[in-house]
């Protein structure tokens, strides 16, 4: 059974009227994008269901997922918090702001936190160099800009999304 | 004066809808569907003489009259995958000015008859795209897209597609083979996307600003936008300001403004009371320039960045003060482009690996003098064997700052040449 035409009919269709139908294939990214958002990464299952949808082998659609840095093969925290530390961000201070981030987050370069929640990773340049220090957070509803940041601010973002999580383990359980 | 494209910091809320509409939005458009010829829209986009904003400076009404009216249908992609390092105008286009963009896409699908047309976003501009999303529903709500608009037989309809994070699908044909399901690695050209675009049909891909200066001109004719700008470099431009100044953010110019008066008057100077030691006019991808008075007072139009030896591609100005050194600037570049390599061409693939490796070693201060001349020797090695830019452009700043700061490589390499 294909979970993601069980799960989310009409996602699919409506990723799938934005093209062509004689191209499904151009849909493969943005189903991509739908079969990640649960669990921050893509499984095997999802390269078959993604191809079966648009039309591609398992083989195509991971030669995507290998190529484009948004997908993520390797389980990793619930948000990934990727911080740019590109040229015009370390001019800066970036590079400062990542090592202050890790350490107070008690991570490695790449790392992810022990509750599991949080994987922070140096990332190229995100069209932000004028608010640095910033970073994006990844998470399976999308992403979003935290600008002109110190670590103290960076920090307030993340027990704001670790409450988030815990609010939404709560309700899952409830 | 009032701004041609940051419209938004002169209107407020003229990212909604009715606003805009109030303010003249959309007559170009309805002008162009209901009393113009196609043929006449791209007229007037030429005698306006815009060149492309997103780089590469090529004329915009020129090469919308190279799409091939013998192969149908026709597409127009917005290129929306801003990801050169420094470069964030685009971004802020969308966000704040986005009716006029999407008008600007508009009428140039009208010109060379397109029925459909992209949005193609880097994948971090998620929100960006949500947001465009609502833009395009409204816009189709209000009848500015579908079938039969302002009473006539064209239609058009705009969807937005995210990339995924990858610096080549700013390259355009990287970017549509990544729009039709493929990795985004760039064709081999000729043939152009004009003739073999999307699902290989005739297609123009044009950057967001490129497209937001062409509501104006449409409305008010290409002479007017003429009055802006250099004669060869007519017009506005958006200068992204980056780096170690004051007040960094965006500021449209007219082309040909000097970079002292970018960098000291609208950006305030240099931050930390620091002199102001290179300037890359191009983000990355540029020959870096030694910050003299001749350079200052160079004019910031295509012509005249050339001329000094470097080059004004999308205009994302980063500012290094004297606290760096080169050897550094460049080592960061590096890091970028082997990642960001897309691994189609060898040259690009393995010369960016290996200037890399020879960079860490100069700036970790393991290197020897030699390695400054094979690190000069891979960069000149690369270049002219790729089939897209970037293969090219990751040189740059390598051997331009060689070149012209060579103390700060030597500095890296001494101690070790005393040692030994």
């Amino acid at each position: 059974m294909n979970r993601l035409l069980a799960q989310y009919p009409q996602q699919v269709k409506d990723i799938l009227a934005k093209y062509p139908p004689e191209h499904k294939r151009s849909a493969v990214m943005p189903l991509l994008y739908l079969a990640q958002g649960d669990k921050m990464h893509i499984t095997r299952q999802d390269l078959t269901d993604v191809g079966e949808i648009c039309g591609m082998t398992e083989t195509e659609v991971e030669s995507i997922v290998g190529f484009y840095t948004l997908y993520h093969e390797e389980p990793g925290g619930k948000f990934r918090i990727q911080v740019c530390t590109d040229l015009p961000c370390a001019l800066r201070g970036a590079e400062e702001f990542y090592a202050g981030l890790c350490e107070r987050l008690g991570v490695e370069d790449g790392g992810t936190t022990e509750d599991g929640l949080i994987t922070v990773e140096q990332v190229k340049c995100l069209a932000a160099c004028h608010r640095a220090p910033m970073l994006q957070v990844q998470s399976g509803h999308g992403l979003d800009y935290h600008e002109n940041l110190t670590v103290d601010l960076a920090m307030e973002i993340i027990d704001g999304l670790r409450q988030a999580a815990r609010t939404e383990k709560k309700e899952a359980q409830a | 004066m009032s701004h041609v494209l940051l419209r938004h910091r002169d209107i407020p809320n003229l990212k909604q809808l009715d606003v805009y509409v109030e303010h003249g939005g959309f007559q170009a458009f309805r002008k162009a569907v209901t009393a113009m010829q196609p043929g006449e829209v791209t007229e007037q986009v030429k005698i306006s003489g815009l060149r492309g904003r997103g780089g590469a400076g090529f004329p915009t009404g020129l090469k919308w009259s190279f799409i091939d009216n013998n192969n149908w249908p026709h597409y127009v992609v917005a290129n929306a995958d801003e990801s050169e390092p420094g470069t964030f105008k685009d971004r802020e286009l969308m966000e704040e000015n986005p009716y006029q963009f999407l008008e600007g896409l508009a009428i140039a699908s009208y010109a060379v008859k397109a029925n459909r047309a992209y949005v193609y976003l880097r994948g971090e501009f998620w929100p960006v795209a949500r947001f465009l999303d609502a833009c395009i529903a409204e816009m189709e709500e209000a009848g500015y897209l579908g079938d039969n608009l302002f009473g006539t037989d064209y239609s058009l309809r705009i969807y937005t597609h995210l990339g995924a994070g990858a610096y080549i699908c700013g390259e355009e044909t990287a970017l549509l083979e990544s729009l039709e399901g493929n990795r985004g690695q760039p064709r081999l050209r000729p043939p152009f996307p004009p003739s073999y675009g999307l699902y290989g049909k005739p297609t123009i891909v044009n950057n967001v600003e490129t497209l937001t200066n062409v509501p104006p001109i449409i409305e008010h004719g290409g002479e007017w936008y003429r009055t802006f700008g250099t004669e060869k470099s007519p017009g506005v431009k958006l200068f992204s300001l980056s780096g170690n100044v004051e007040k960094p953010g965006n500021y449209e110019l007219p082309l040909g403004t000097t970079f002292r008066e970018l960098i000291f008057t609208h950006g305030g100077g240099i931050s930390n009371g620091r002199g102001i030691k290179a300037i890359m006019p191009a983000g990355a991808s540029s020959s870096v320039l030694p910050a003299t008075d001749e350079v200052l007072d160079t004019p910031m139009d295509y012509e005249s960045v050339r001329a000094v030896g470097s080059d004004l591609g999308s205009a994302s100005v980063i500012v290094i003060d004297d606290s760096f050194s080169m050897d550094w600037v460049v080592n960061k570049t590096l890091h970028f482009f082997k990642h960001e390599s897309c691994g189609k061409c060898t040259p690009c693939r393995e010369g960016t690996y290996w200037m890399m490796n020879v960079s860490d070693r100069i700036t970790q201060g393991r290197a020897t003098k030699d390695d400054i001349a094979l690190l000069e020797s891979v960069a000149r090695q690369i270049r002219g064997k790729s089939l897209c830019a970037l293969g090219e452009f990751s040189t740059m700043a390598v051997v331009t700052s060689i070149e012209r700061f060579r103390d700060d490589f030597e500095a890296k390499t001494r101690t070790e040449e005393a040692e030994g």
